[in-house]
């Protein structure tokens, strides 16, 4: 969480204007808030986690980004942050095409389905991965579009959408992506980080 | 009504212009005030009361002997916490505890205003409420908190004010009164305007007072704070001190019984006029048709942080309309948090012991208090 944290973190400016979506008990922001920027707004769907962000004074706003992002005017952050959330909605494109609406930039970080330990468990024993990384059983899993490193790079190709920097986590290992070593990263991290802009 | 308690009040002798024309000058207002306002003036907060509220938020009420109307949330180690903010709280114009009302006597009559008294709007209420704040020589609010009415002065005061309060929370409010409201408030009207006693507005020169018809619009206006799954866990169709049904129109039900008990209550401490006046203050609330008919506009000017609050079970000021002020604010950047409380408790909630809302508010008052001071230094 903490090499997450710290990448997104070098990825922005400081003093600028950044919109976390999905933002849980406002861990990110509380940790972006310190190093980065004081003007972070975020937006969660859990009542809880918004009370749990609004108790630390937190500027949080319930609500679903499917259907929520609409609200906010084009270009209005300089940075929008999706943190290991893309894969639990219905519509990630969608989703996609709304941050990138919403921000200048875009920081999508995905927990990478073709990480060799998770391709390992459906190979051998032949059930559904469960790692650290994605501790839940198909059955009760949030994550309805899982994805790979490679896929997310090349769905960014096929829409034009502008890759700026991609950066692969394999425990605190911190490596680029490049389309040479695509396939290497996309078996060997456990998570990509991408800054995109539309 | 109760004039013989003596209330605190200043007398606002800048004329002020109604939105319905006329001016008004030399008239009271009303206040009460918690806590210490410290050196630097920076811990001022002005809650803005709802309808049938007053200046009395917190301790007892001089007036009913209960305790003040936000108890739950304003007092010494409470989520507003009056051993850390100076609280005021004022009553509004069209009120009748104290301030500027149809029930203030008119010195050259001797006589109670009575229907005489110019239509007054929430814009009205809150440009005479910042009269106080002057007089208090507070330069600038550290917050302005109010729900229900309460909350639609809050956006007002911000719309008109928009550099005098760090901190804005609306509670359980729309930017505009929806036809449903109107239709409530407008049965509580006719049912007063239809007891006899109510003499054209005038019945206390007959030493009347329509208490029948005030009973009734309070009772209605009752239900409406209500949810129906509350209602229906608290009373059912339990009876009334009888173990069955009496076959006639007392009060065999539960329900009946207290309601009634509500309308019999609010009688004592109401004055019927102020309530026709005030529900047509909020029927007149528009914010949006007040900035050409977008409600972003009201909020352009200001750096005033947000922080929205509905109640899932609230069918009066449902958590849609309160997500308006905050779609109107998103769509011009403003700073603005939002969440909506799990509750029961209806409408009512905000005045009421729900825990995850005072802990929310709480919390967050408290650290952005933290927050805001930090940055000056």
């Amino acid at each position: 969480m903490k090499e997450e944290f710290n990448i997104i973190s070098n990825l922005i400016e400081k003093n600028t204007r950044v919109l976390d979506v999905g933002c849980g008990n406002g861990d990110l922001m509380k940790f972006l808030q310190e190093n980065k920027t004081k003007d972070i707004r975020g937006l969660e769907i859990s009542k809880e986690k918004v009370q749990n962000c609004l108790s630390k004074g937190l500027t949080v706003i319930e609500g679903n980004a499917e259907s929520d992002l609409k609200q906010f005017p084009k270009s209005s952050f300089d940075y929008v942050i999706l943190s290991q959330t893309l894969q639990a909605f219905l519509n990630p494109e969608l989703v996609i095409n709304e941050l990138l609406k919403v921000g200048k930039k875009v920081i999508v970080t995905i927990p990478n389905f073709g990480y060799w330990r998770v391709r390992l468990q459906l190979l051998f024993k032949g059930t559904m991965p469960v790692t650290e990384n994605l501790p839940h059983e198909w059955y009760n899993t949030p994550n309805l579009h899982m994805c790979t490193i490679k896929d997310f790079y090349n769905f960014c190709s096929s829409k034009n959408i502008k890759i700026f920097k991609s950066i692969a986590l394999k425990k605190s290992r911190i490596s680029e992506i490049n389309k040479s070593n695509l396939n290497y990263k996309n078996l060997d991290s456990h998570l990509g980080i991408f800054l995109i802009e539309s | 009504m109760n004039k013989n308690i003596d209330t605190k009040k200043i007398i606002i002798s800048n004329p002020l212009k109604l939105d319905c024309g006329k001016e008004i000058n030399n008239f009271p207002i009303a206040y009460e005030t918690y806590g210490e306002l410290n050196s630097e003036k920076s811990n001022a907060i002005l809650v803005f009361h709802a309808l049938t509220g007053d200046q009395y938020v917190s301790g007892k009420n001089p007036i009913t002997n209960k305790d003040g109307w936000w108890s739950y949330v304003v007092g010494e180690n409470k989520p507003i916490d009056t051993n850390k903010f100076f609280v005021i709280c004022a009553n509004v114009i069209g009120g009748c505890m104290g301030s500027y009302g149809p029930s203030t006597i008119n010195e050259s009559t001797g006589k109670q205003i009575g229907t005489d008294f110019p239509i007054i709007t929430i814009n009205d209420m809150v440009n005479a409420q910042y009269e106080l704040i002057k007089y208090l020589e507070i330069e600038k609010l550290f917050a302005v908190v109010g729900g229900s009415m309460g909350g639609m002065q809050v956006l007002q005061f911000v719309a008109n004010f928009p550099d005098k309060a760090k901190l804005a929370i609306p509670i359980a409010c729309t930017s505009s009164h929806s036809a449903q409201n109107i239709a409530f408030n407008e049965l509580g009207r006719q049912a007063i305007m239809a007891d006899s006693k109510w003499e054209n507005g005038f019945y206390n020169n007959y030493k009347l007072n329509p208490d029948k018809g005030l009973a009734v619009a309070r009772m209605a206006a009752h239900i409406t704070y209500l949810s129906e799954k509350g209602l229906q866990e608290k009373f059912g169709r339990k009876l009334q001190d009888r173990d069955s049904l009496r076959y006639g129109f007392e009060a065999d039900f539960q329900i009946e019984s207290y309601l009634r008990y509500q309308g019999s209550v609010f009688v004592d401490r109401f004055d019927a006029n102020s309530y026709l006046y005030i529900t047509r203050a909020m029927d007149y609330f528009d914010l949006s048709k007040q900035y050409k008919g977008n409600l972003s506009n009201a909020f352009k000017e200001t750096k005033t942080k947000f922080f929205v609050i509905s109640f899932t079970s609230d069918w009066l000021y449902p958590t849609s309309e309160n997500r308006e002020i905050v779609i109107a604010l998103n769509s011009i950047g403003a700073d603005v948090g939002f969440v909506e409380i799990e509750s029961d408790k209806g409408h009512d909630s905000f005045l009421l012991d729900v825990p995850s809302f005072l802990k929310t508010l709480g919390d967050y008052i408290n650290s952005t208090y933290k927050v805001i001071n930090e940055r000056r230094i």
